[in-house]
């Protein structure tokens, strides 16, 4: 804490009137109750300023150490890089405090990560700032995220957001009342064919257990309903709501899933076949036999 | 088509006339003999991706029924110029979007090491709108891209590999990590892998949510520990990579394949797809389809047959095709008029001044607002420009600001050229391709929806004018 109360009074002093070598001003948990934003800013889709704001929840106060499990997990995650190149696990690291700060990282939380890792603390700052699932801000306990991008976009991504829009009555950015939701955008989230879809990253249960699950193939009632079971403390089925797992069966038309033409699917039917190698000794130009030319 | 002479077909083949490809598998002859000319219609026996739609069993029990790790110590110990020059024989080129030679670029490795170590890094970012392949692979195939590191890293005389997967990926990061588990409980990685008495470690990385992170030096600059930003080349990652020392990117298809390609033979591999373009490769067909679906196909399938045969059509029918982007969100969209009749390869989507890319065919129907489909892109790459080279930084906002009008029609008609040349002054002039990437989709849009536009810039002028 100390330390990172230095890196901010550097900042302050620079902009400070006096200019002198004052002790930098202290602010405590009380002074700094800033007006809590009507649009708390949850992930860096809607966060175009990556500056630091105190809040009730995250200020020079705040503190946060890793749990002893979670140190464990931590120098695993270490010990995957060489060990002059400690830095390179920042990513998974701050993930990690992300996960038990119930989903965001609060200033002490990158400080605390720069400290484990040997990191001058604005290079932690620098790679909070620029990747998206990091959120600097308070969250839900459940962070449901919508992709818009342009193929899930046109199998009606938007329909999607205004059911979760019409149901939470929270806009991207924002989280209910109940601090149960937090509502966002992302951009492709990589699950074109099974579009459209929604991400649930699950705080509720700390680091053991995390879930970031992707709900695919939805309608909006789907999409509501997802989230109405995730209130009641169920668990929705992960993955495609309409297709086993990711075979050709259908696709959501206009809200409404539609199995597809039946037709003739000889794709990846019946028993895999089993290992198979050529001869690896035989000289190479004695292979091509077995292929049928169309 | 058939009456003409054969030199004039073999002139045909070379300038990439395409329609002598299109009609259906059988009908045309075959002028040059050994040179295929109908393409598609892969059998389940020739696909390498056997649990694509994970009906099986995706760990060690299913995956070395189905083949995994099948005499991988023999493939190991044929050692690393056997690997190369096969590869080089298959005639894979990367599956990531570039369409590099694969063998050749392994062979860029350092033969001799000068003391730094070599990495194998595999690029497992998949956020290309429209691509979700290396996903399917990942969750319902992990031991092939497993087994594959170790090849590509006996290839790359690598000791160690690092997978990077993305962050959003966390169930899929498990299965692999699951995997990767087994793999070492078995022996297949670590000390002395398969028995074969090469030294190779695997470990996965993921990031945290940046598309530029799939760009090979804006990972491994994420892989250290950093911002992703991309680097200047050169010098090369097969130089100066991961902790400055010689790397090789490469995507998860590629390196997945490459097992499989050794075990059945090169030739194997390089009877399927037209000359230069040969193999097999994962198409993800996402938008207006009745099945959009993953699917391994050969390469140079005709994108008709490719839609029709395996993602049930297109809604509504072939005729209610507005549009198709063949090979995710950075290569220029194509109108229907081509789309009857392109193959689906690296050189034939080149021809048309687009590209294969990573093979993520995003279908769009006569219902899609086209101009917003782009712009929706454009604010894509808005929101994933690194902010490092400002014709990039500056320019992606400026196209967004622009389709965000043109969607409205809220412009007038000679800023369409204004944006035209935005976009040139965009393309080319960055550190890295995801400048020319949201450029392309733009220049796409112009050259093929030119009329739209204007159309709809005339009609807003009128409803203002009323």
């Amino acid at each position: 804490m100390a330390s990172a109360m230095a890196s901010v009074q550097l900042r302050v002093r620079d902009e400070s009137k006096t200019g002198q070598n004052e002790p930098l001003l202290t602010i405590s948990a009380q002074q700094c109750q800033w007006p809590v934003p009507q649009r708390s800013f949850a992930t860096n889709s809607h966060d175009v300023f990556n500056v630091h704001h105190h809040t009730p929840d995250n200020n020079w106060e705040t503190q946060f150490d890793f749990t002893d499990k979670n140190y464990e997990l931590v120098s695993e995650i270490i010990s995957r890089y060489p060990a002059n190149y400690k830095a390179s696990a920042v990513i998974p690291v701050l993930d990690v405090a992300q996960q038990q700060n119930k989903g965001f990282l609060s200033l002490a939380a990158l400080n605390r990560v720069a400290k484990v890792l040997d990191m001058p603390e604005i290079r932690v700052y620098e790679v909070a700032t620029f990747y998206t699932m990091f959120n600097r801000s308070k969250m839900g306990k459940y962070h449901v995220m919508v992709c818009g991008t342009t193929p899930c976009r046109l199998q009606g991504a938007e329909g999607i957001y205004e059911a979760l829009h019409d149901h939470l009555g929270v806009g991207y950015g924002e989280t209910t009342k109940d601090g149960l939701f937090t509502l966002g955008e992302m951009e492709c989230m990589g699950s074109c064919v099974n579009a459209p879809m929604i991400t649930v990253a699950d705080y509720t249960k700390g680091v053991e257990g995390f879930s970031y699950n992707y709900y695919e193939d939805l309608t909006p009632e789907d999409a509501v309903s997802i989230v109405e079971q995730l209130r009641a403390g169920k668990s929705p089925k992960v993955g495609s709501q309409h297709r086993g797992k990711a075979e050709p069966v259908g696709a959501v038309q206009s809200g409404k899933w539609v199995s597809g033409p039946s037709g003739t699917v000889d794709t990846l039917v019946g028993k895999p076949r089993g290992p198979y190698c050529r001869n690896l000794d035989e000289p190479p130009p004695a292979e091509p036999k077995k292929e049928a030319k169309a | 088509m058939l009456s003409r002479g054969s030199k004039r077909a073999v002139a045909q083949l070379q300038t990439g006339v395409l329609r002598a490809f299109s009609a259906a598998p059988g009908t045309v002859t075959t002028p040059v003999p050994h040179e295929k000319t109908s393409f598609g219609g892969l059998k389940d026996e020739d696909r390498i991706f056997t649990n694509l739609y994970g009906k099986h069993d995706p760990f060690i029990k299913g995956a070395m029924a189905r083949g995994d790790w099948y005499r991988t110590k023999d493939l190991v110990l044929k050692g690393t110029d056997w690997i190369i020059s096969e590869m080089k024989k298959s005639g894979l080129r990367g599956r990531g979007g570039a369409g590099f030679p694969s063998g050749l670029k392994w062979s860029f490795m350092p033969k001799v090491s000068d003391g730094r170590p070599s990495y194998l890094v595999v690029n497992a970012d998949e956020s290309e709108p429209g691509t979700c392949k290396d996903r399917e692979i990942m969750r319902h195939d992990p031991h092939k891209l497993v087994e594959g590191c170790l090849i590509a890293g006996v290839g790359m005389r690598a000791r160690a590999g690092y997978i990077y997967i993305r962050g959003e990926y966390v169930n899929e990061r498990l299965a692999l990590e699951r995997a990767i588990k087994e793999a070492y409980a078995k022996g297949f990685l670590g000390r002395n892998a398969c028995g074969s008495g090469y030294d190779f470690d695997l470990a996965v990385h993921y990031g945290a949510g940046a598309y530029i992170c799939g760009e090979e030096t804006a990972l491994i600059e994420s892989l250290e520990g950093k911002q992703g930003k991309p680097r200047l080349k050169p010098p090369f990652p097969a130089n100066v990579g991961l902790y400055g020392c010689p790397t090789t990117v490469t995507n998860v298809e590629t390196v997945a394949v490459a097992p499989t390609i050794l075990r059945r033979g090169p030739e194997w591999f390089a009877s399927f797809g037209r000359k230069n373009n040969h193999g097999t490769k994962l198409y993800c067909i996402s938008g207006h389809v009745n099945k959009p679906c993953t699917v391994e196909e050969e390469l140079s399938i005709p994108l008709k047959e490719l839609i029709e045969r395996h993602a049930g059509g297109v809604r509504g029918g072939w005729d209610n095709l507005l549009a198709i982007i063949p090979g995710g969100s950075s290569v220029p969209l194509l109108p229907k008029r081509i789309c009857d009749n392109v193959l689906m390869d690296f050189d034939a989507l080149k021809e048309v001044q687009s590209g294969l890319g990573t093979a993520a065919v995003i279908v769009m129907d006569k219902s899609t607002d086209v101009i917003d489909a782009i712009a929706r892109l454009s604010y894509f790459y808005k929101h994933e420009s690194c902010g490092q080279c400002t014709p990039c930084r500056e320019g992606t906002g400026w196209l967004y600001d622009i389709m965000t009008r043109m969607k409205k029609g809220d412009a007038r008609l000679e800023e369409i050229d204004m944006l035209w040349e935005l976009t040139k002054q965009i393309e080319g002039h960055t550190i890295c391709a995801l400048g020319d990437a949201a450029a392309w989709p733009v220049q796409g849009l112009i050259r093929h929806f030119r009329p739209e536009m204007e159309d709809r810039i005339g009609r807003a002028a009128e409803r203002i004018a009323a």
